[in-house]
């Protein structure tokens, strides 16, 4: 293992540039370690964002050699390239500033898809009993397990190449709800994900589902969305 | 620069399935180029059966035959590239499809080398 790493690391916003630093290489280190280890030992003024450093916030997701990943749990033995890391901002957002990327739109799409749950009863109501065994269920459960870190949003290139397109994870997000027997949203659920934007402009090539680092597979969730409009609309409903 | 177009963000395209995405997409650009004449050759049987058979005459040209097996490669990529999709988007989901993609890509070789030997 070398003992040095060459990290060139995005600084400033839009119009920045790449600095470089040499970070000692460690064992089990992640590239959040590296990050951390430039802000605590050679500039303070380091701007980054994480915040559980376990894989559960998803606030860490930044661009490493090329690719968004989330990095509290990416090792550096996994993605160092010739002795060198380049970390920027994640892709297709906005940059506040360094290794920062601005992730209102992102959430913004997720208002959009109508991916908040409406609920169809009220507290005086008695709990519904939802078996894990049934279809809906199996459906919403195998998406549900999203940490909302972008990734999949800076890897997809609809996204990139069509403002409107509200992304992988606020689709996924709908179809959790789409499948939730309890949500009483989706007749405006689905005319949200039917519109320009929504699900029918995904071009089913997968790399959402490549890179979700929770090994989700948002294009098997907007092809069941794209099952659903389509159904709904035959019925008349859309 | 723009943030849409950072230089530094395409590492998400080596993949073999964006990779299929874009083959789907150029096969499909370079058909579409390809239909003016393809109309064309259509329009000289109605003009006459000399110039139609001129027309074929030069078809046998060991090039043209070449660019032909290029074009059926095109259209049987494109064509099991749109069916690859058609089923994810239309079936339940089903795994493994880079071995789906490639298996399209072989297909397609072997189609236009079927082409070319029969050609020949
Ligand atoms: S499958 Fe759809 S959502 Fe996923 S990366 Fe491709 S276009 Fe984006
Ligand atoms: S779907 Fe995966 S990659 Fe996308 S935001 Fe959720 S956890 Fe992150
Ligand atoms: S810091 Fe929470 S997911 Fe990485």
């Amino acid at each position: 293992m070398a003992d040095m790493i060459e990290v060139l690391l995005w600084r400033g916003k839009e119009d920045g540039r790449y600095q470089t630093f040499q970070v000692p290489q460690r064992e089990n280190q992640t590239v959040l370690d590296v990050v951390s280890w430039v802000q605590r030992n050679a500039d303070p003024t380091l701007s980054y964002r994480f915040a559980c450093r376990v894989g559960v916030c998803g606030s860490c997701a930044m661009t490493v050699n090329g690719r968004p990943r989330w990095t509290c749990r990416t090792h550096t033995s996994r993605v160092v390239e010739n002795g060198r890391l380049k970390i920027g901002p994640l892709a297709n957002l906005p940059v506040i500033k360094d290794l920062a990327a601005d992730l209102q739109p992102f959430f913004e799409k997720w208002q959009q898809a109508k991916g908040v749950f409406a609920p169809s009863k009220t507290r005086a109501d008695p709990v519904e009993t939802i078996s894990p065994a049934s279809a809906p269920r199996i459906a919403a459960d195998a998406a549900i397990e999203c940490i909302n870190c972008a990734v999949c949003f800076a890897a997809c290139d609809t996204v990139r190449w069509n403002e409107d397109y509200l992304g992988p994870a606020a689709l996924n997000r709908a179809w959790t709800l789409v499948n939730d027997v309890r949500d009483a949203g989706n007749r405006e659920r689905l005319a949200a994900v039917a519109a320009d934007g929504g699900c029918h402009a995904c071009h089913s090539h997968q790399s959402c589902q490549e890179h979700c680092p929770n090994k989700l597979n948002p294009t098997a969730s907007i092809a069941g969305l794209k099952r659903r409009t389509m159904q709904a609309y035959i019925r008349g409903e859309l | 620069m723009s943030p849409r177009a950072r230089q530094h963000t395409a590492g998400h395209r080596r993949n073999a399935l964006w990779m299929a995405a874009m083959v789907h997409r150029l096969s499909g650009l370079a058909l579409a180029c390809f239909l003016p004449l393809h109309f064309l050759a259509l329009g000289l049987a109605i003009d006459g059966e000399a110039r139609l058979d001129g027309f074929l005459k030069w078809t046998a040209n060991p090039l043209v035959k070449l660019a032909e097996t290029g074009l059926v490669f095109l259209l049987a990529v494109h064509m099991l590239g749109g069916i690859r999709v058609l089923l994810i988007e239309n079936m339940p989901w089903r795994d493994g499809q880079k071995n789906i993609a490639f298996a399209a890509l072989a297909l397609a070789c072997v189609a236009a080398f079927a082409f070319l030997l029969r050609a020949v």
